[in-house]
This record gives C-alpha cells, structure tokens and sequence, in this order.
C-alpha cells in the first residue's frame, strides 16, 4: 500500500471518526427533559447494565452509564463540581462512600421507602448513601485438611499454626483495606498491627492475583486456607464449568467471629451527587435497587447477599450456610482506612 | 532573495517555532498541573511511605527496568539486523510478524500467561498428574514474580526496539556496508562498528520507549503483586484516598525520567548521524545457510511464538470454548477503539512533525526545551495523565459556562472534560513521545544540507517539509502513526476515567471482566484488540519495507 492510498485511508477513516466524535458532542445528559438519569458506577457494566436496562423498561427512564474505578470517578465528580452532569454515584465498598461523602460531592437524600426497606446499619446515618447489596469477607477452608474446630475469629489467623498456610490477596486491594479497618475499629489499631505482623508470617505465597486466585491456589494446595469475598467463591460454585465446581467443592466457607461481633461485611451502595439534577430520577432509581427484583438478581447472578430483609435467599448463597454478620456502622471502614493501610505496610503486608 | 521575502521567512520561521512552544506548553500543562502538587499538599503520606515501603518500591522499578532493557534489547536488535539484512528462509514472514506482540496489551499477556502457567493452570496441573507431586515438591517458574513481570512486559515492547532500530538498519544505505567491507571488517566487525553505532540513536529511542512505558505500568505488576514505584502511586490515590500525594509520587517518578532522558542526551552530546548517500543502492542481503540460518530462524521465532502465537491461541482457546458471549455489542466497541486510536494517531504525529520540524529549523533553547519535555507524558501512568488533563479542563470548562450563562443566559454544561476532546487530549499528552521519537529519529537522518538545497531553491519550510521531508521519512512517519495507534487501542486507564456517557472500548470492556476476575470472559475482547491492531500492523510493516526497495 503506498503512501497516497494510505493517506487516503486514514482521511476517509479520520472523517468517519469526526462525525463520530460530533455525534457524541452535543450530549444528551442534560435534564431539561424529564426522563433521564445519569450514573457514574464503579460497579462493573456487567454487574450494573442489565438491572438499568430493566429500570429503563419499567419506568421509561433513560439511564446514562459511565464505568470506572471508584477514586477515579470521586476525582471526576469534584473537578466537575457544579457543572457535573452525574446524579448517582454507585461504588463496591462502604469506605469509597464514606470518602465521597468526606469530599463532598454526595447530597442528603432518600425515601421513607428506602429507609425502611434498607437497615440502619447498612446507610448512611444522614442518607448521603444507601447499601444496595452486601457481601461477606470470610475464610474458606480445604476439606480434610483443616479441622473446622480448629478455626474460631479472624484473629487467630495471627496464630503460629496457621504459618505457611495462609492465602490472602495483596493489602492494595480495598476489601482487606475493610477487614482491616473493621479490625481496628474492633480492638484497636496497635493490636491490629501485631495482628496483621503474625498474618504475614503465616502467609503461604507473598500476596499476588485477586480472590479467585487464593481459592484456586488453596484448592490446588499451596495452602490450607484463603481469605475471600463470598461471592467469588459462589461463582466457582454455582460454575456451568466442571473444573471450577470441583475446585469449589474441595472449599468449604467458615463463618468466623461467631461469638462476638460477627462475619466482616461490605456493601456496594449508592448515592446522589451533590449537584445533581434529576433527584427524582435518581431516587427512584435507588428504590428500584432495593426492589425484591433487583435483590434477588444481585444474589443470583453475582452470589451477593441482600440488603433487604425478607427477600428471598436463592439456593445458591443459601448452600453456604446462614451466619451472623458484623453490624459495625460502616462509615467506620472509611474513616479507618487511611490507618488500615499504614498498619498494613508498616507489617509488610505486600 | 530580496529583503521582504527575507523577512516574510523568519516571520515563517518564527511562527513554527511559535507553534511549538505552544503545542509543547498545552501538552505540558497536564503534567504542570501534577508538578504543581509537589508545592501543595501534605508530607505526612510522604513520611509513612518513606519510613515503610519506598525503598522497596524504587528498588523493584529500577530492577524491573533493568531486566526490561535488557530482555528489549535482546530480542529486539538481533531480530531487526537479522530481518533486514540477511536472508533466511522466513525472513519476509518474520519482518512483519515479529511486530505482532506490540498489538497485545501487557495486562492481557500477564492474565494469559497466568492462566496458563501458575500452580492452579493446565501446565502445571499437568505435571503433577503426570509425576504424582504435590505442591512444593517440583520447581516451577513462578510466572507471579519481578521476573514474570520482566518477561512479560519484555515480550511486548522489545517491537519498540525492533521496529526503530529496524529501519534505522534499513536506512543504512549499502555504501555504508561497503564502507565497512573496504575498511576489511568481515560482517560481525561491519555489525559492531558501523551498523550499531550508526543505529544508536534509534535503539535508544526504542530503549527509552520501552522504559517508560514500563514505569508507567500499572496492570501487570499489580497483578503479579509486584510493588512498584507506580503501584505506589495508585495506593496512595486509592488506599489513601489522596490525590494530591498521588501526584507528588508522579511529580517524583517524572523528574527521574527527565533524569534519564538527559543523561542519554549529554552521553550523546554533539554526535550526529546523518545517512550520508544521496542515493541509496539496495544493499545486498548476507545470505544465511544450513545451520546459521536455523539459528536465525529460532531467534526470529522465539519472540513471536511467545510474544504473540501463545497468548493468541489461548485467548482463541477460551473466547471459542468457554467465553460468555452474550453481552456482545462487539463491533460498536471495536470501532470505538478503532476511531479513536487513528484520531489520535494523526493528531500526535502532526503535533510530532511541528515540534520536530521547528527543533530542526530553529534550535533555539526556547524551542529544544519545549521538544525535550512535550513527550515526558509517557512516562506517567494513564491515570495520572487524565487527573492532569480533568482538572484544567474542568476549569476552563466551568469558565465557559459561565461566560455563557452571564452572556447568553445559557446552560451549557461541561464541552470538553466530559467528552472526547479531553480523551483525545489525553492520548496526545501520553504517547507524544512516541511519535516524536519516530519522526525525530527520521527527521534526524536527513542531512540539515538538503534543507539548505531546497531553502536555495526558494522553497518555505512548509514546501521543504512537504516536499523534501516527507518523501524522504515516509515510513518513520508512518511508524510513528503505527505504535500510537496501537498504544491507543491498548491504553485503558485514561479511557476509563475521562470517556464519556455510555462508551465503552475495547480495552474497557476487557479490563472490566479480568479486573472481576472473569479472565475467561474477557477473552472475547482481548483477543479484538489484536485483531484491529493486527490490520495496520501489517500494512504498514509492509509500506516500511516497500519505502525501503523502491527508494
């Protein structure tokens, strides 16, 4: 190809690409039309899109969706400040709200209808934000290898026994960054740190892949025990993939803290920006989030528990056995992290 | 020439170079913006990162880069001098497939080659039901290590190396080979002396290339758990929340690229390598035979087999057996990423050819500054680039609006941060370098006397650049539009923070799914990627080699 056709290509290309580009400019985000709402979720598409096109169906509501990383996302939100065009700002842990709240870029808002639907202890005490699913930071075992007698509390994972038997993802990952705070929250950060020094010393392999990969690495055998969300294990175990359910099966989930103050828990949640401008829209959509319909998608297509009583706990989540939960007033976990992370560094938490 | 077309020159002149402060200025003010966090902002983080993890961060980054150097150059300078000077069964093959890795992101091949390769994976499962061993009674690579992340990384950016000093090879006109021939070097002595040190500029282009894209790595060594310099950064943004610590650890990470980049500068100093032939004869290929040429043929194969044909098949592999398909909008997503990629291509090479040509015109220490530092983006972290690019943006935008409001009464709402004139701004700040690199190193190789032939003949810098330049340093432009292409359709963490409402790229779309731990599913678009980066990969490999015979 020489160089003229090649120029030619990329003009022709380059001008398809422009009306592209014009076609996006003029955005549609703004409100003087009634039926619209604009999200900015640092939920997944896939984990978000199928619930807005299901809303949009029932209310006829246009849902306009961005994707990204939570911090990313706040970043945007404050520099966008007035002129942000973002109504609901959705986000996988209660600490990302509780620092979106602390910027400022979430307003007061709600229902009588969320807030009786949503416990107390699962939003926020204002209504800056709302959980929309939960899910469950726990131990899992492997079958025959660990006496389930022998495990009790997050703490005793610190315990000398446990050395080189441990699997946990890095400390950069926020539902560590969670547990951890829920830790110092609990018994206080310099026990938290020695806490955090025994786990290191018993760790199997220095930290590296997500939660997935400590479950596959303790089905496999590098360690007896891994620390995970439940629902990536329920996704293993509710597998159309035979090597994924057998991989599970060799797990089983432990429920530690029973005596005191319960399982570690995270909510994905939700909130209205500050600035926004179809509050209507958006609240309506944070009541269609808690709707039994959406609950009960959340828990059978991710493995995630509900936020609201009474719905429903398909087979799948329930096979995992029932368990009581850590009530910790989540915007702990926010004002915790900063010191959750440096305790985990100072550990040499990797 | 009479004194007013004298004047009406330098006022031509002066307008490039005009240009190019200003086009260096706009795609400095991102990075400015960052620097600007160092004076702001407290030191507290600072301390606690000092006092804990940082020692260990930078000692991981220069390791990494030093293993990445190494393993860009080893595969890279071999494979280029083999593909354009000798001959060997699979040559022609070779000289565009070896460029094939550059269209595989280096978080796919980490993803991939884990899949394939860590305890839990088909190679090592198949070892123990072969052996009876358990864990821990057989070594295996441990593809999640400061090694691993070596490798990987090397596997896709050693085609920086290759491409550049490929056709700084191709360049050397065969008068120099029987330059080297006449001073009775045998071909070994006519590589070392002549032909390398007559490629240098271009293998350190390509070396720097792959350095910085390896200290802006975040997706690889984050998840083979390798803490580095950049991992730092993002635990600071994410783990403290603090952006403005963030941006200090960048402002750091950039003042040691500048660093380097002036060290290989000064260790360059006054030397200069102009293509001395006026014409150029096309050099005899050294034919290679029997063993030597299936020497040649493993070294050429090596790269590719596992740059590109593993990861490949794998991703085949899993998007044909196990991939969930079904949320599929495949093509709408592929000509995203396709459009904007060739958008900013052009744009990044024009602005490359205007700083370039005015470095060249007019080296005055105004414009050689504005040069040196308009690609420092490379280096940056995508992330970072696009809170350099949002915050400006933002604020310009909220002056419009203003103005709007208080003039016209209207609400305009946000123009271009929350559009793709701040994503195409992004990638311009971002891979500069590359294209500049490119055309610098093209631009470099004409001698400054053919200019002064054209001006001669009355020619203004624009007809000399159109009409002496351009022929002339075809294919460095068109590889320089080449790798930023393909950075584009592989970049992921500006695209995810400034695309607008609704749109989604290839590279989204993929990173979405392995970053959920859905590595499988994410096939699908991993493997797109490849495939469009394919396309122009291998068209213009082939007008490079074309530029090379017919000229």
């Amino acid at each position: 190809m020489d160089k003229k056709a090649l120029s030619k290509l990329f003009i022709t290309l380059g001008s398809a690409a422009l009306v592209s580009v014009a076609s996006l400019l003029p955005t549609s985000v703004f409100a003087d039309e009634s039926g619209l709402v604009n999200v900015y979720s640092a939920r997944k598409e896939a984990l978000i899109k199928p619930m807005l096109e299901r809303f949009t169906e029932q209310t006829g509501i246009t849902v306009n969706l961005v994707t990204g990383k939570a911090d990313a996302l706040l970043k945007r939100l404050e520099v966008e400040g007035s002129a942000s065009p973002a109504d609901l700002f959705v986000t996988v842990d209660a600490g990302r709200l509780h620092r979106a709240k602390e910027a400022g870029v979430l307003q007061v808002s709600g229902s009588d209808q969320l807030n009786q639907a949503i416990p107390a202890s699962l939003r926020d005490a204002e209504g800056y934000w709302y959980g929309m699913t939960q899910r469950a930071r726990t131990i899992f075992y492997v079958k025959g290898k660990v006496n389930p007698d022998e495990l009790s509390t997050y703490e005793d994972l610190a315990d000398p026994k446990w050395k080189g038997r441990i699997c946990v993802r890095s400390s950069n990952n926020i539902y560590n960054q969670s547990l951890v705070a829920s830790m110092v929250d609990a018994i206080g950060e310099s026990k938290t740190e020695a806490w955090a020094k025994g786990l290191v010393k018993n760790f199997a392999k220095p930290p590296s892949g997500g939660d997935t990969d400590q479950l596959k690495a303790a089905a496999a055998g590098v360690c007896d025990l891994a620390i995970a969300n439940t629902y990536y294990f329920g996704r293993l175990l509710n597998s159309d993939d035979e090597s994924k359910q057998a991989l599970a099966s060799k797990l089983v989930a432990f429920w530690p803290n029973q005596n005191d103050r319960g399982v570690h828990m995270n909510v994905s949640g939700v909130g209205v920006t500050k600035h926004a401008r179809n509050i209507d829209n958006a609240v309506k959509l944070m009541e269609f989030m808690t709707s039994a319909e959406s609950q009960t998608w959340y828990a059978e297509i991710n493995n995630e528990y509900p936020v609201v009583e009474g719905v429903k706990i398909p087979a799948n989540l329930a096979s995992m056995g029932e368990f009581s939960a850590d009530d910790i007033v989540l915007s702990k976990l926010g004002e915790n992290n900063r010191a959750a992370v440096q305790l985990m560094d100072r550990a040499g938490w990797k | 020439m009479s004194v007013a077309a004298l004047t009406k020159t330098k006022q031509k002149l002066s307008w490039l170079s005009v240009s190019s402060v200003m086009v260096a200025f706009l795609l400095m003010l991102p990075i400015l913006v960052i620097v600007g966090f160092v004076f702001s902002g407290s030191a507290d983080v600072f301390k606690h990162l000092f006092e804990t993890v940082l020692a260990d961060y930078v000692g991981n980054s220069l390791l990494l880069m030093l293993g990445v150097g190494i393993g860009v150059l080893v595969m890279g300078i071999p494979t280029a001098w083999l593909t354009s000077v000798c001959d060997f069964p699979g040559r022609k093959v070779f000289a565009w497939a070896l460029l094939l890795p550059l269209a595989v992101p280096a978080y796919i091949i980490a993803y991939t080659y884990t899949g394939l390769l860590d305890f839990a994976g088909p190679v090592q499962t198949f070892i123990r039901e072969a052996t009876g061993l358990g864990y821990g009674e057989y070594w295996f690579f441990e593809i999640r290590s400061l090694t691993g992340a070596m490798l990987m990384l090397a596997l896709v950016l050693y085609p920086y190396v290759y491409l550049l000093s490929r056709s700084a090879f191709l360049e050397q006109s065969a008068s120099t080979l029987e330059v080297s021939r006449t001073l009775g070097y045998n071909q070994w002595q006519g590589l070392f002396r002549l032909a390398l040190p007559l490629a240098r500029p271009a293998i350190i282009a390509g070396l720097t290339l792959a350095l910085m894209e390896t200290l802006a790595d975040y997706g690889t060594v984050q998840y083979f758990g390798v803490s580095t310099f950049t991992t730092g950064i993002f635990r600071t943004f994410y783990g403290f929340g603090d952006s403005a610590a963030a941006a200090q650890l960048a402002a750091f990470l950039l003042g040691f690229v500048a660093l380097l980049v002036l060290v290989e500068k000064y260790s360059r100093r006054k030397a200069r390598y102009h293509s001395s032939a006026e014409y150029k004869a096309k050099a005899k290929l050294i034919e290679l035979k029997g063993v030597k040429a299936l020497i040649a043929f493993l070294i050429c194969l090596g790269p590719v087999l596992f740059g590109f044909l593993i990861p490949a098949a794998v991703l085949g592999y899993w998007s044909l057996t196990k991939a969930n398909l079904s949320d599929g909008a495949f093509a709408q997503l592929a000509w995203n990423s396709f459009y904007l990629a060739a958008l900013a291509a052009l744009i990044a090479v024009g602005f490359a050819l205007i700083l370039a040509y005015a470095g060249r015109l007019n080296p005055s220490k105004v414009v050689r500054a504005a040069v040196g530092t308009a690609g420092m983006g490379y280096a940056l972290p995508g992330t970072i680039v696009a809170v350099g690019v949002i915050i400006p943006f933002a604020w310009l935008d909220h002056q419009i609006i203003a103005a709007a409001r208080s003039l016209f009464g209207l609400d305009l709402g946000l123009i271009l941060s929350g559009t793709l004139v701040a994503l195409l701004f992004a990638y311009t700040v971002r891979f500069l370098a590359v294209s500049l690199g490119a055309v610098q190193s093209g631009l470099g190789k004409i001698k400054p006397s053919l200019d002064g032939a054209a001006r001669t003949l009355g020619r203004t810098p624009l007809q000399v650049l159109k009409q002496v330049h351009v022929p002339l340093m075809k294919s460095s432009v068109l590889t320089a539009l080449l790798i930023v292409f393909v950075d584009v359709l592989k970049e992921l963490p500006a695209t995810l923070i400034l695309r607008p409402f609704n749109f989604n790229t290839l590279a989204v779309r993929a990173f979405e799914l392995a970053s959920d731990e859905r590595l499988v599913d994410a096939a699908p678009a991993s493997l797109l990627i490849v495939v469009v980066g394919l396309l122009p990969v291998i068209l213009l490999s082939r007008s490079i080699s074309k530029g090379r015979a017919g000229s």
